[in-house]
């Protein structure tokens, strides 16, 4: 009987601890680290001229929040945010409803609705461009042809088109998860609820109402989350598409963090910025999270 | 024939192959046949959940083939029961009613009515996973009868059930039934249910009807082979012999001091026992009869528990049956047939 020996696989808190290293130091170099600096940052006088941490109390906070650009990307980030979510819910669940039926060329209905998905934001923001374009935008090329205006609309340089179509863009970029989330809650529905619902005679909108949409309401409520954070924290369309403009029309707190602290080189104030919607999304995500698992079905 | 006729000949993959049922007002008829052999389809098509391939579904007389379920007066019970589970048990029942656009009134008598007869009233606020799997199988009887369908659709109702609850839910279903009236098409898999509550049996294998009768007549006059040992449990015992097949029932092959003299002749035999098991009071003997087919033709007698006939392992014993309870099929295609001499 020769005692077996322990080997190195054989123990488990080593292996454990090992295993975790990568993600521990992933998480720390690039999530803990920055977030830190940025909490310091944000109490200093750092800027990119002069990158010594002197600490200046609540200086820089002050400073933004009687600032009225801040104010107005704020503002702008909960309309942007706000109108973009009710939106993709609306259409992603269309589009889900009509992608769980059975019809014929189903696939290419399907490709063509992740393809803004998959296009790289560098392509999309080209095309967009294009599309938005003052002179030679499409859209305008055919509503001219139609008739149904005279002259240019200037998508990008008029505030409520500008913001209405940095809205169009992101909506047109979040839908296709967002249909995707929905489309996986839509299936999870056993298929004797949807049997039983034919047999008591429920039309459509019935079933939608009362059967479909409180179904879909917990997964809907995480694409919700997922949405808006992605929303909250995005500066890709503005930056592309407006910068901003015009007169700050577009200005979202990101992108103003962004041009503040990076381009304007005052990284105590953009850290500041970008920090500032740190507890709002913390704690729309914990309501949303703890509103899922009230309402958990099953 | 006031209430309904039904008439199938389907053809849904091959799972409903050419079935022919007419039902008969209020009756209960069981759909009886193992996993996979098209039962639900069928069930599924009289619903109008699937449309038939072929033939047509006939309630109250006037072909429904092509209308939606809601259109079809009928109600069906899902084997999960399919309660919505976000709803409460009131608003569960109340479902199919909303859909008829009924006034609001009158819906909360229906449901109360529904509630009251299944015993249900205290339960009404409460979510469909706080119940047990017995109130919910009564919650899924509530809301499927609160339309007054013309058919009531049982999709193995009880299967989700433990198996002590089953007899009890059983007994209620049937009494149930019988007070509303209703026609009732029910599917199961299980031959003590089918047996139960059915007024007649449909056994179906690979979607063809094998035999439609009362549970009695199925059971004592198998029309083939597969019946035969489908139904009854132990099943019938099948001799081969050569040119037909020879069947009894293990219940009716007893020792000959336990025959009871009813004037016809007895076929005698003798039998070596090799294991005695005792299931309820009742003793199923195993045993080899060298006699009747090939030498070690295996057969199972039932000895019920108010026979005391001392019958011991290893041992020869004389065993008999009465010739009116042989039954003979034909040895290739498994069809009944008419009796013939036996000869030993």
């Amino acid at each position: 009987m020769g005692q077996a020996k322990r080997k190195f696989a054989d123990r488990d808190g080593l292996l454990a601890k090992l295993f975790l290293l990568p993600t521990a130091v992933y998480i720390l170099s690039l999530v803990a680290f920055p977030f830190v600096l940025a909490i310091l940052f944000s109490f200093s006088d750092v800027t990119t001229g002069n990158p010594s941490l002197d600490f200046v109390g609540l200086r820089q906070w002050r400073t933004i929040l009687s600032s009225k650009i801040f104010w107005t990307s704020f503002w702008n980030t909960i309309i942007f945010t706000g109108i973009s979510m009710v939106l993709i819910v609306l259409l992603a669940h269309t589009l889900a409803t009509v992608l769980t039926k059975d019809f014929k060329g189903k696939w290419i209905v399907r490709f063509c609705v992740l393809l803004p998905w998959t296009t790289p934001v560098s392509l999309a923001a080209v095309s967009w461009l294009w599309m938005l374009n003052s002179i030679f935008s499409p859209i305008d090329w055919v509503l001219r042809w139609f008739g149904f205006i005279e002259s240019n609309m200037y998508y990008l340089g008029r505030p409520v088109l500008a913001m209405g179509s940095i809205i169009a863009v992101h909506v047109w970029r979040i839908v296709p998860v967002a249909t995707v989330i929905i489309m996986a809650g839509l299936m999870a529905i056993p298929s004797d609820i949807n049997d039983a619902v034919e047999v008591d005679g429920a039309g459509f909108w019935r079933k939608l109402w009362e059967i479909n949409i409180p179904l879909t309401l917990p997964i809907t409520a995480v694409a919700v989350l997922f949405g808006a954070i992605l929303t909250f924290a995005d500066m890709t369309v503005v930056f592309i598409l407006t910068r901003g403009g015009p007169t700050q029309s577009t200005q979202v707190l990101s992108s103003w963090a962004f041009f503040k602290g990076i381009e304007g080189g005052d990284l105590a104030q953009g850290a500041a910025v970008a920090l500032f919607l740190f507890p709002l999304l913390l704690a729309a995500a914990i309501a949303i999270l703890r509103a899922v698992r009230h309402r958990e079905v099953m | 024939m006031r209430g309904l006729k039904k008439h199938f000949e389907g053809g849904h993959i091959k799972a409903v192959d050419g079935v022919d049922i007419a039902t008969r007002a209020g009756e209960y008829l069981v759909l009886l046949g193992p996993s996979g052999c098209g039962k639900t389809t069928l069930l599924r098509v009289i619903a109008g959940l699937e449309e038939p391939t072929e033939g047509e579904v006939l309630i109250g007389g006037n072909v429904v083939n092509g209308l939606p379920p809601r259109a079809r007066g009928i109600a069906m019970v899902f084997q999960s029961y399919a309660l919505y589970p976000h709803k409460s048990v009131l608003d569960n029942i109340d479902f199919p009613l909303k859909a008829t656009g009924m006034e609001a009134d009158a819906r909360k008598e229906k449901v109360q009515w529904a509630a009251g007869l299944l015993g249900i009233d205290g339960l009404l606020d409460r979510k469909p996973r706080n119940l047990s799997g017995g109130e919910r199988q009564r919650v899924a009887l509530a809301r499927a009868i609160v339309r007054d369908p013309s058919v009531f659709l049982l999709d193995e109702p009880l299967s989700n059930l433990d198996a002590k609850l089953r007899t009890s839910a059983r007994d209620e279903l049937k009494q149930f039934q019988e007070r509303l009236g209703t026609t009732t098409i029910y599917v199961t898999h299980d031959q003590v249910e089918a047996m139960g509550l059915g007024d007649r049996i449909a056994v179906i294998f690979k979607g063809k009807v094998r035999q439609i009768g009362p549970p009695k007549e199925v059971y004592s006059d198998p029309a083939d082979t597969f019946v035969a040992t489908f139904i009854g449990s132990p099943p019938m015992n099948l001799i081969d012999r050569g040119d037909h097949v020879l069947g009894f029932r293990p219940e009716n092959f007893l020792p000959v001091d336990a025959l009871n003299n009813r004037g016809d002749n007895v076929l005698k035999v003798d039998v070596r026992v090799y294991r005695i098991e005792y299931l309820s009071g009742d003793r199923h003997v195993y045993a080899t009869v060298p006699g009747l087919g090939h030498d070690d033709t295996h057969i199972i007698a039932r000895i019920p528990a108010t026979v005391d006939v001392a019958v011991s392992e290893d041992q020869d014993q004389l065993f008999g049956i009465h010739e009116r309870d042989l039954r003979f099929f034909d040895s290739k295609s498994g069809e009944r047939i008419p009796p013939r001499p036996v000869r030993l």
